[in-house]
């Protein structure tokens, strides 16, 4: 186990580049993910920190080693690939030992290794199965197996459930936790899922564009987006954006779209006119008299709560209840957010305005 | 009146639901389809080869209709020395010219595998002696090999590294030299190409995983590449040696047998005693007796290109 710093890593390919340095510290054992929509560069950074790619500039250290010019084996990581990466002639046990092999510990250190971590995944039955004859989520936990068999400094996941149908997903991802919780092995995990991230990450790192727009625990990143960015690409249903402008005159309050009024518990200081965008998560609405007026139309209930798409000063929200409310399409109701927990951001940067 | 046209009724009835059940029978119906490639098959391949081993049991001459005689060309050739001389060249032949389109091959295969510039072109140049054909390029080595004229002996001498014209098609070492490099730079497309596009089915993942699993660029190709290549191995490889056990072209442009037999290969002397010397029914035992050879081939190949346990489907057993 080790720390990893990555300090300002830019990376060209040909006069593009994808990566506008980039600084992530990773501590001892931490569970970090790199999370963000395709081409924002979170795959090449972690081919970077596995050694498949060069690093144009900055440095990426492993432990207090700095491993720019250091060959992948030499690193001492493992990699789960998307695509799982077996060796199709190779049984699951050989799979899981081949890099013992290539290192030529003994067999009897080979069979020891890989039969713990068989027990850990639950793999020993299909010891000598070759990978066509597994299921996918077998064939992600062989992934796994060779990754841990190696105890290395580092884990690195590349979108690892991308492949598996929802249900396993949401299985294998507790699975991933909880190995995790048990070798407390640092473990760098790349996925475009935010509800991976969320659920998974002890720390999250959004990346867009080849930049990282924030860094921060799950529920920092969700109660207290840097920017209308991260705001909207955290959180399912995603945040409502209303466009509009401040007003202050004796009470802060944000005018919406067709004048719609909405709430602010305070303005920040010379904001008065300014325009910005008023971000309110879907729960964080309530049904209250002095709500602004909104025009249901549709109602999804799920069982544990409802989501209800409804128009606000003609713009489409979602909003969701626990309760159960009884709407039908075509209601007016009086929608109105929790003004201490709204988010505002500047119209212009998309960056965060109130504290 | 009822009771006897009942039982006149039933055997129609019967009748047209057999020839009904048999329009809808995959067997019956999956015959038909075979049978235009059966009849291609056997009027073409099975019937000449039967024809030529019942030939080889015959004193047929050209312009006489031969007479059994069973098993007398076979012993004739039991005892021709020149005959055993072309079994064991046309075995020398096959094995140190495969064996080195399969070196070549492979290498050149691997090469073009790897990012460099103007692969594309490079790809098509490797291709140009396959798609020569196969007189040309012999007649060209005929001249390259020339005993007066050989580009390589006046290259060699204007180095002044000989002062005489190498006999390349008069001696009989170099003569077995020229025809076997003269069919392995012909050889040498197909395996390479064939092993390429093979190379291009191993997925570039799996690569970088055993990279990270500490694998040297030999290990790579020992662990990962070589075994995932078998398979096609096997059936260049197979389809490789039939043809060079077969090879007459390159032979007969170049030396015709010469010199002293030394390049005769058994399809070589087949020709000579049959066709020029006429002797049909003798020629026709030495095709004949490839024919165990070409089977070994082919059990070989049998074994190899059965599937790997690993290339099997999803089963579970």
């Amino acid at each position: 186990m080790s720390s990893v710093q990555i300090r300002d890593v830019r990376k060209s390919f040909g006069n593009f580049e994808v990566l506008h340095g980039v600084t992530i510290p990773i501590e001892d054992g931490q569970f970090v993910v790199l999370v963000g929509p395709s081409g924002c560069g979170k795959s090449t950074l972690l081919r970077m920190l596995a050694g498949l790619e060069n690093i144009t500039s900055g440095t990426i250290s492993i432990g207090d080693r700095v491993v720019n010019n250091v060959q992948p084996k030499e690193r001492d990581i493992a990699m789960v690939f998307q695509n799982y990466a077996l060796y199709p002639h190779m049984t699951v046990a050989e799979n899981m030992g081949f890099s013992l092999k290539l290192r030529n510990a003994s067999a009897d250190e080979i069979n020891k290794r890989v039969k713990r971590a068989a027990e850990i995944l639950a793999l020993s039955p299909l010891l000598d199965r070759y990978p066509r004859q597994l299921s996918g989520g077998q064939r992600q936990r062989v992934a796994m197996g060779r990754a841990i068999v190696r105890d290395p400094q580092v884990f690195l996941f590349d979108e690892p459930l991308s492949n598996l149908d929802a249900k396993l997903r949401v299985a294998m991802r507790t699975e991933i936790k909880e190995l995790h919780q048990r070798l407390k092995t640092t473990t760098v995990y790349v996925t475009h899922d935010q509800i991976e991230a969320m659920t998974m990450a002890d720390k999250i790192v959004v990346m867009h564009d080849g930049i990282v727009e924030q860094m921060g625990t799950p529920l920092e990143l969700y109660d207290k987006p840097d920017n209308q960015f991260v705001a909207g690409f955290i959180g399912s249903p995603a945040m409502n954006f209303l466009k509009g402008h401040v007003r202050v005159n004796g009470v802060a309050t944000f005018e919406g779209p067709n004048g719609v009024k909405l709430p602010l518990k305070t303005a920040p200081a010379g904001s008065d006119g300014r325009p910005a965008v008023y971000g309110v998560r879907p729960e964080h609405f309530t049904i209250a008299d002095d709500g602004a007026e909104a025009e249901i139309i549709v109602v999804e209930p799920t069982g544990s709560e409802t989501q209800v798409f409804a128009k606000v000063g003609g713009e489409q929200v979602v909003a969701v209840f626990r309760e159960r409310h009884q709407f039908n399409p075509g209601d007016k109701v009086r929608l109105k957010p929790d003004p201490s927990l709204v988010h505002l951001f500047d119209d212009a940067t998309g960056k965060r305005m109130n504290a | 009146m009822a009771d006897v046209a009942i039982p006149r009724a039933k055997p129609q009835m019967s009748e047209a639901s057999a020839w009904t059940q048999l329009k809808h029978n995959r067997n019956w119906l999956g015959f038909w389809f075979m049978v235009p490639a059966m009849a291609f098959l056997i009027f073409f391949l099975a019937y000449p080869l039967g024809l030529g081993i019942w030939l080889s049991f015959t004193d047929t001459r050209i312009g006489r209709v031969g007479h059994f005689v069973a098993t007398e060309n076979y012993e004739w050739l039991w005892d021709d020395s020149i005959f055993w001389l072309s079994v064991f060249n046309t075995l020398l032949y096959t094995f140190v010219a495969s064996a080195f389109k399969f070196a070549i091959g492979l290498y050149l295969a691997l090469l073009l595998n790897e990012h460099m510039p103007f692969k594309a072109m490079l790809r098509a140049m490797v291709l140009i002696p396959f798609i020569v054909p196969t007189v040309l390029s012999a007649l060209a080595f005929w001249w390259i090999f020339d005993s007066q004229f050989s580009i390589i002996s006046w290259s060699l001498k204007h180095l002044g590294l000989i002062s005489q014209n190498i006999n390349f098609l008069g001696d009989t070492t170099w003569a077995r030299i020229c025809v076997i490099f003269a069919n392995v730079w012909r050889g040498v497309p197909f395996v390479a190409i064939t092993l390429l596009a093979g190379l291009q089915t191993v997925s570039p993942s799996l690569y970088e995983a055993a990279t990270l699993d500490g694998a040297t660029r030999w290990q790579n190709f020992r662990y990962i590449t070589y075994p995932l290549l078998t398979p096609i191995i096997a059936v260049v490889m197979t389809f490789s040696v039939l043809f060079t056990f077969t090879d007459f072209q390159l032979i007969w442009a170049m030396t015709r047998g010469g010199p002293v037999n030394a390049t005769h290969l058994m399809a070589t002397l087949s020709y000579q005693r049959a066709i020029i010397a006429g002797q049909l029914g003798e020629g026709a035992a030495i095709s004949s007796a490839m024919i165990p050879f070409l089977l070994a081939a082919i059990m070989v190949s049998w074994f190899g290109l059965q599937r790997r346990k690993w290339q099997q489907g999803e089963s579970n057993d």
